[in-house]
This record gives structure tokens, C-alpha cells and sequence, in this order.
């Protein structure tokens, strides 16, 4: 009798043990499978984009087809929010305001950039040195940078009206000739409280704030530049236009769209900078539509018009990133 | 052969750091207590008291919020509630109150400004309860209307804050300038102090307190308002379009033009730099000039009222509440620190404290001896008297509110002060405001 129940019980464990092994060895050769590891590998990263992003956007897309207000329910209402924007006034100028803000930012950091890093990429003393400072305004915290940039700008207490009143004021004479006269008062550009100086003022903190990032990609991209290719277009005579024309440009390009594009989806989206320095003002002259979609959903309560103002920025992104990654394709940068 | 078996000492001789069993024992006897005190569980006696978190904002008038911390401290040792009191910049306030009703966490009290209650209403709950306490009953009408939402209150009334006109004694008496009575004389005062060099100070920038106040009082005075009684949008009138043709040439001919961009402390910096020479205000300028000891400034000035037009004479007065919201865990406790606030002795101090820049919020206050006690800024007691709430006479509700937190009649101003004529800018708002109201 006891026989028998221990050999049964030995039958179980050796059982017990053969479905286990079969399980580890499925287990097993499944991951050994490329295509099944694969996913398996994505699935952290599927569930991060899931939870932090197709979540909340889904949720926004909703919400802007609702007339959701702030604690409260919303019932849907179709493309209300939309039709109402589309009507308004400070939508249509929101709108123009952050493609042109964004176009010209965007132009001039890529400009101002790629001239810093070809400055950059020369060798001088303090050379290293200098390329850690210029990244300073990307470090700073950008809501403790534009305060600065607030003062700067002030309407009563600008600095740069500051000294433009003491240069103009300023009388100067060399051996008894009059260099230059006191030219009387002057006030200075109205930086925040005009709107075309509102929106260069914003421009310019922009630039200031962006450009390092430009310059610094713009250069590592440089310093990949094959010598020779330089060597052999001065063998050929080419001037130094010429160069940066036909050898530079071509061989950074990638890098320069990828940057390009990555600026111009962060400009585009941009908020704290015009939040702290005019919160839209002078008469909506500086709103985008980031500091619009906030101003309606937070200040006004309506999340579902604020969700829906916050929408109109997807489309032309999409649009901006495809040809990205069309044209990226077509050179053979995947 | 028999095998020895181990040595049991050996076995349980103590080992560097954990094993592996151990670890997860002790892990998931860790996570289970975490997940019962996340998940419903209690949290053990120690760990109970009560704690209230109240969100206010900077107040202009910091030993005001020095007096809320000393009542905090006491309220402790009386209730045994700890009351965490925090204060933010009063243009964030409106953003942390969505988020935390929307998030369903937050601040367990929301002192909110204007008729904000309106914006968050779905979001708060009915204060019912302690609303008729401590003389509750009695609340200035603009007070009232400012937190009953559709006959229920969402909040608390608190205080009121005055604005007048702020202005250098020395100046208008130097360039003999007598106090502006309406619009004619106002702007006559201010071409002469502008020439002189004190141009007049005034925001018409995106600016919760000081722009909407003076854009609405001047719009109300000249017999303008963005609605009729019965909720229809009326601002494309004679009477609007009066108001912004006065705007414009006042703006070229009297006032400081860096004003478009400025917010709620902007001209309080400016009047104290000695840059300007009138500006609308609550008492804020004359409490800090007097407490920075600034003689030269707080010794030559003083206030008088909005100046009044065709339609009479208006101001604001911004009224600030309380609200609990729903989600709070902690209502009861917060109810208590409310009336706690409330308690004469305690409102008493507190109104006292800030010098005439709070207004109370029900009578019983009128004859002490704060108002008589400095002519510069007495008038105040005045202020409530020709106060009028945003969408006036039209309900103050949730359009209003939207209305103005979208800056729709200040900016009507500035579009027309930088160029566009008194018909276009008019236009413009009644579109935005139909855009709004719906009608």
C-alpha cells in the first residue's frame, strides 16, 4: 500500500516536472523566435505610449467634441467647439500669430545657428570653453530666463530704453567738435505694449533661448565633415561660400532637417515664454495657440473649447513631420 | 554511509545582508501595508489628524497673509486642524483651481476672486451650511452675487477690494489741478500732469484686477455694459463708443503708453518709482509707500473716486471667497477654519490689518476708526457704494465671468487706443461677446 502512493506520488512530481519543462522549453523557444522577442521587448515601451500619450490624446479629442466645463460633465456636441473657433476673431489671430511666430523663430535660429556653429567649429583658444557658454540660455529654467527678459522689456523700467535714453542724451565732442548732440527725449520701442514690438520681443527671448540648441547640433554635425572634402574643394579653388555651399550644407543636411523640424514643433507648441512675458496681450497681438488653448480651458473653465483650440495645432505638425520623414526616407536616413 | 547531518547552529548562523526569501517577505509585507493605506485601507490613530489646505493668493498687502499664518497656528492648538496655507501669484489662481477640481485632488479651500465660483461651480459644493453663519445674511449684494450660483452658494464671501484713484497731492496742487469730478476733468488733469512729466498710469494689458476694473468703469460710466438686464449682448451702443473715443484721445494725451503691457503691480511699481502721477488702485501703493518708508511718496498722496460720466459714476470692487471643493476629504475641517476666519474678533483683525485696501464683507464695520483714522485713504469706506460686478446690470454669471477672463472688453480699449476706430473695436467685442453668450 505504501508502495503504491509513494510511486504515485513520484509519478505526479515527474509529471509535474515534465509540464514544467515543457512549459519552460515553449517559453523558451517562443523568445528564441526574433519576431516574438521583438514584441515582446516593445511591449514597455507600447504601454508608455499608450498611458502618456494615445491616452491623453484620445481623451482631448473627446473632450473637444464635448461642451465639457470645469467640474462638470460634458455631452457631446459635435463640431460646435470647432464652428465657434473657426468664428472667432482671437482664434483666427492666435492662429496666425503661432504659424508666423513659429516660421520666423525658427528661420532665424536655423540661420543665427548654423553661422555660430561654423564660428564654433574653428579651433581658438578657450575654444571648449566657449562652447559651454553658449549652451547657458538652453540650461537655464525657461520660466527664470524670460523674467529676466520681462524686466529687460518692461514698459516703465526697460534697461534697453534705459540706455538708448543716455546714448541719446549723451553729448559728445572731440578738441571742440561736436561728435554728437543731445538729441533730446526719446522714450523708446514700447517693447511688450505695442503689438509688432510685443512680437519681435517674444521672437527675440525665443531665439535667444533656442539658438544654443541649433549651434551645438549644427556643430557636432560639422565636426563629422570629412577634411578631405575640404582639402579637395580648395585643391578644385572653391572659395569659402562655395565650400559651405557644397560641401557643408549637403553633408549636414540630415542632421540640419531633423533639428529643424524638432524646433519647429517645439516652437510651434510653445507657452511659458509668452505666459510669463504677455500672456497673450497687448489686445491678443501675441496669443498662439498653446497660451489661447490655456487662457480658454483653465481661465474660462471650458475644457472642451480648450481642448479643441489645443486640437488645430495636430494637423499642421502631422503635416510638417511626414514630409520630414518622407523627405528623410527619400535620402536614405531612416 | 550515513550522511552527517548538517550542523543546525551552522544553519541559522547569522548572514550578511538578506536572502532572497527574506527580501520578498519583508517587500510584499511592505506593499501589502502601502496598497491598504492607498486602497482604502485606515491608516493607524497616530497618523489621523486633521489637516486643511488653504490656496490664496499673494496678498498686496503681506501682513495680511502674515495674519491668516497666525491664525493658522492658533486654529491648531483650538481644533486641532493643521491648516497649510499657500499663496500663489493671483493670475495662477484660476489655473490651480481647474486643475485640482479637475484632477480631484487639491487644495481642500480655493479662495477664488471675482465670480470665478460661476467658472468651477460643478466642482464645489453646496455651502448651504455655514453660508447664513456669522452675519452671512447680511453680505453686500455684489458679494453675494459673485458666489450664489442658480440660488445655491459655491462659496463663501470674504472681502471686497476698493478701487479709486490714486494720485500725487504735490503734483495737481503744484500745477493747480482740483480733484476730477468726471471724465472732462480727468482728462484735462492728465494732459497737464503728462506734459509736466506725470502721465497718468493705467494697465490695459491681460490682467486679472486692474485693467477689467477700470475698462468696465469707464464703459459703465459713460452708459455703455457688454449686456442688457435680460442677458443680451449690448455693447456695439452710442454710449460704448463714447467711452472708447474718450479711451483713445485720454490714451495719446494723458497716460503712460507702456501701461498696454502692464499687470496688477506694474503701476503700483511705477506710482512708488515716482513715474506716474494718478493711477486706479485699491490702497496697496499708499500701505507699501508708508511701510517701506517712503515719506516722500506716502506723505503726498491720496485718493479720490472714479470720476463720473453720463451714466453716473461706477467702480469695481473685487470681491474674493471661499470655496470647498468636492473632492475634499477634509470639508467639515475646512468648514471650521472658514468660520474661524469669520469670527468677529478674527475678521475684525484681519480687515483692520490691510488698512482700507479690504472692504468687509457686510456691514458692521463702517465706523471703525481704520476709515477715519488716515484721510489718504478713508474714502475707501466709500468705494463699495459705486460698486458694480462684471456683466452688470446683466447677471453676474458664468458669461461674465468667461467674458472677462478672456479680456474681451479691455481689449475692445486697446485695439481701439493703438488705432482701430470706436465702430470697429465696438464691433469686434459684440462679436466676441455673442461668441460667448450665444446671442
Amino acid at each position: 500500500m505504501a508502495d503504491t502512493s509513494a510511486a504515485t506520488a513520484r509519478a505526479r512530481v515527474s509529471a509535474s516536472r515534465a509540464g514544467e519543462k515543457s512549459r519552460t522549453s515553449w517559453l523558451t523557444t517562443q523568445l528564441e523566435d526574433e519576431r516574438v522577442l521583438g514584441y515582446v521587448l516593445l511591449v514597455p515601451a507600447f504601454l508608455l505610449i499608450i498611458v502618456f500619450i494615445a491616452y491623453p490624446f484620445a481623451l482631448g479629442v473627446w473632450m473637444a467634441l464635448t461642451d465639457k466645463v470645469v467640474g462638470q460633465p460634458g455631452s457631446f456636441v459635435g463640431l460646435a467647439n470647432f464652428a465657434k473657433l473657426l468664428d472667432s476673431d482671437i482664434f483666427r489671430t492666435a492662429a496666425w500669430n503661432t504659424v508666423f511666430f513659429t516660421v520666423v523663430a525658427t528661420a532665424i535660429k536655423a540661420a543665427l545657428g548654423m553661422w555660430l556653429a561654423v564660428l564654433l567649429n574653428r579651433k581658438f583658444r578657450l575654444s571648449r570653453v566657449t562652447r559651454a557658454a553658449v549652451l547657458l540660455p538652453f540650461i537655464v529654467p525657461t520660466v527664470l530666463s524670460t523674467l529676466v527678459w520681462l524686466w529687460m522689456l518692461d514698459g516703465t523700467f526697460s534697461v534697453f530704453n534705459w540706455i538708448l535714453r543716455w546714448l541719446w542724451d549723451l553729448e559728445l565732442s572731440v578738441f571742440g567738435l561736436v561728435v554728437k548732440e543731445d538729441f533730446g527725449y526719446i522714450r523708446g520701442p514700447n517693447w511688450l505694449g505695442d503689438p509688432a514690438w510685443a512680437m519681435g520681443s517674444i521672437i527675440m527671448a525665443n531665439v535667444w533661448r533656442g539658438l544654443p540648441f541649433f549651434a551645438i547640433s549644427f556643430l557636432a554635425a560639422l565636426q563629422t565633415v570629412p577634411t578631405e572634402l575640404y582639402d579637395a574643394a580648395e585643391i578644385d579653388g572653391a572659395s569659402g561660400w562655395r565650400k559651405f555651399w557644397n560641401v557643408t550644407l549637403p553633408m549636414i543636411k540630415p542632421v540640419a532637417i531633423v533639428v529643424v523640424v524638432f524646433s519647429f514643433v517645439v516652437t510651434f507648441a510653445d507657452f511659458q515664454l509668452v505666459y510669463v512675458l504677455t500672456r497673450g496681450g497687448p489686445y491678443n497681438s501675441t496669443h498662439l495657440l498653446a497660451t489661447l488653448a490655456y487662457q480658454i480651458s483653465m481661465h474660462a473653465g471650458n475644457l472642451g473649447e480648450g481642448a479643441a483650440t489645443a486640437l488645430f495645432m495636430v494637423p499642421l505638425l502631422f503635416v510638417v513631420i511626414v514630409l520630414q520623414l518622407t523627405y528623410l526616407r527619400r535620402i536614405g536616413v531612416d | 554511509m550515513t550522511k552527517t547531518p548538517k550542523n543546525p547552529v551552522e544553519k541559522s548562523a547569522p548572514r550578511k545582508g538578506l536572502t532572497r526569501r527574506e527580501f520578498t517577505k519583508s517587500t510584499a509585507a511592505i506593499a501589502a501595508g502601502t496598497g491598504l493605506g492607498l486602497f482604502g485601507g485606515v491608516a493607524p490613530a497616530f497618523a489621523q489628524k486633521r489637516e486643511v489646505h488653504h490656496l490664496a493668493w499673494n496678498n498686496f498687502i503681506p501682513p495680511a497673509d502674515d495674519v491668516t499664518r497666525e491664525f493658522a497656528a492658533a486654529f491648531e492648538k483650538e481644533a486641532g486642524v493643521k491648516v497649510r496655507f499657500e499663496t500663489i501669484g493671483q493670475n495662477d489662481i484660476q489655473a490651480r483651481a481647474a486643475a485640482a477640481i479637475e484632477g480631484g485632488a487639491g487644495p481642500d479651500v480655493l479662495q477664488l476672486w471675482w465670480n470665478h465660483p460661476h467658472l468651477y461651480a460643478g466642482g464645489l459644493i453646496d455651502h448651504s451650511a455655514i453660508y447664513s453663519l456669522d452675519g452671512g445674511g447680511d453680505v453686500f449684494a455684489y458679494q453675494q452675487d459673485a458666489v450664489i450660483v442658480d440660488g445655491v452658494p459655491r462659496g463663501i464671501p470674504y472681502y471686497g477690494i476698493g478701487n479709486l484713484m490714486a494720485y500725487r497731492t504735490d503734483v495737481y496742487r503744484d500745477l493747480g489741478i482740483g480733484i476730477p469730478d468726471n471724465w472732462d476733468e480727468f482728462l484735462a488733469a492728465g494732459t497737464k500732469c503728462k506734459a509736466e512729466g506725470w502721465p497718468f498710469g493705467q494697465t490695459l494689458g491681460h490682467t486679472l484686477g486692474d485693467a477689467p476694473n477700470f475698462a468696465y468703469s469707464l464703459m459703465w460710466s459713460f452708459g455703455g455694459s457688454e449686456i442688457d438686464e435680460s442677458g443680451k449682448v449690448a455693447v456695439n451702443s452710442e454710449a460704448t463708443r463714447q467711452a472708447i473715443d474718450w479711451m483713445k484721445v485720454a490714451w495719446e494725451a494723458a497716460f503712460e503708453p507702456g501701461g498696454l503691457s502692464w499687470d496688477d503691480g506694474s503701476n503700483n511699481r511705477a506710482f512708488l518709482s515716482e513715474q506716474i502721477s494718478t493711477t486706479s488702485n485699491g490702497a496697496s501703493i499708499y500701505f507699501v509707500a508708508r511701510q517701506k518708508e517712503m515719506a516722500h511718496v506716502a506723505d503726498n498722496m491720496s485718493h479720490y473716486l472714479y470720476p463720473q460720466g453720463p451714466g453716473g459714476r461706477f467702480c469695481v470692487s473685487v470681491p474674493q471667497g471661499f470655496s470647498i471643493p468636492k473632492y475634499s476629504k477634509n470639508q467639515e475641517a475646512a468648514m471650521e477654519w472658514i468660520r474661524y476666519l469669520l469670527r468677529p474678533d478674527n475678521y475684525e483683525r484681519y480687515i483692520t490689518v490691510q488698512n482700507c485696501f479690504a472692504l468687509p464683507r457686510a456691514p458692521g464695520l463702517e465706523d471703525h476708526p481704520m476709515w477715519t483714522a488716515d484721510p489718504a485713504v478713508s474714502l475707501y469706506r466709500d468705494a463699495a457704494k459705486y460698486s458694480r460686478s462684471y456683466g452688470w446690470p446683466g447677471p453676474f454669471g458664468r458669461g461674465a465671468a468667461e467674458v472677462q477672463s478672456k479680456y474681451i472688453i479691455v481689449d475692445m480699449f486697446a485695439r481701439a487706443v493703438q488705432g482701430e476706430s470706436a465702430q470697429v473695436a465696438a464691433a469686434w467685442a459684440e462679436k466676441e461677446l455673442k461668441n460667448v453668450y450665444g446671442a
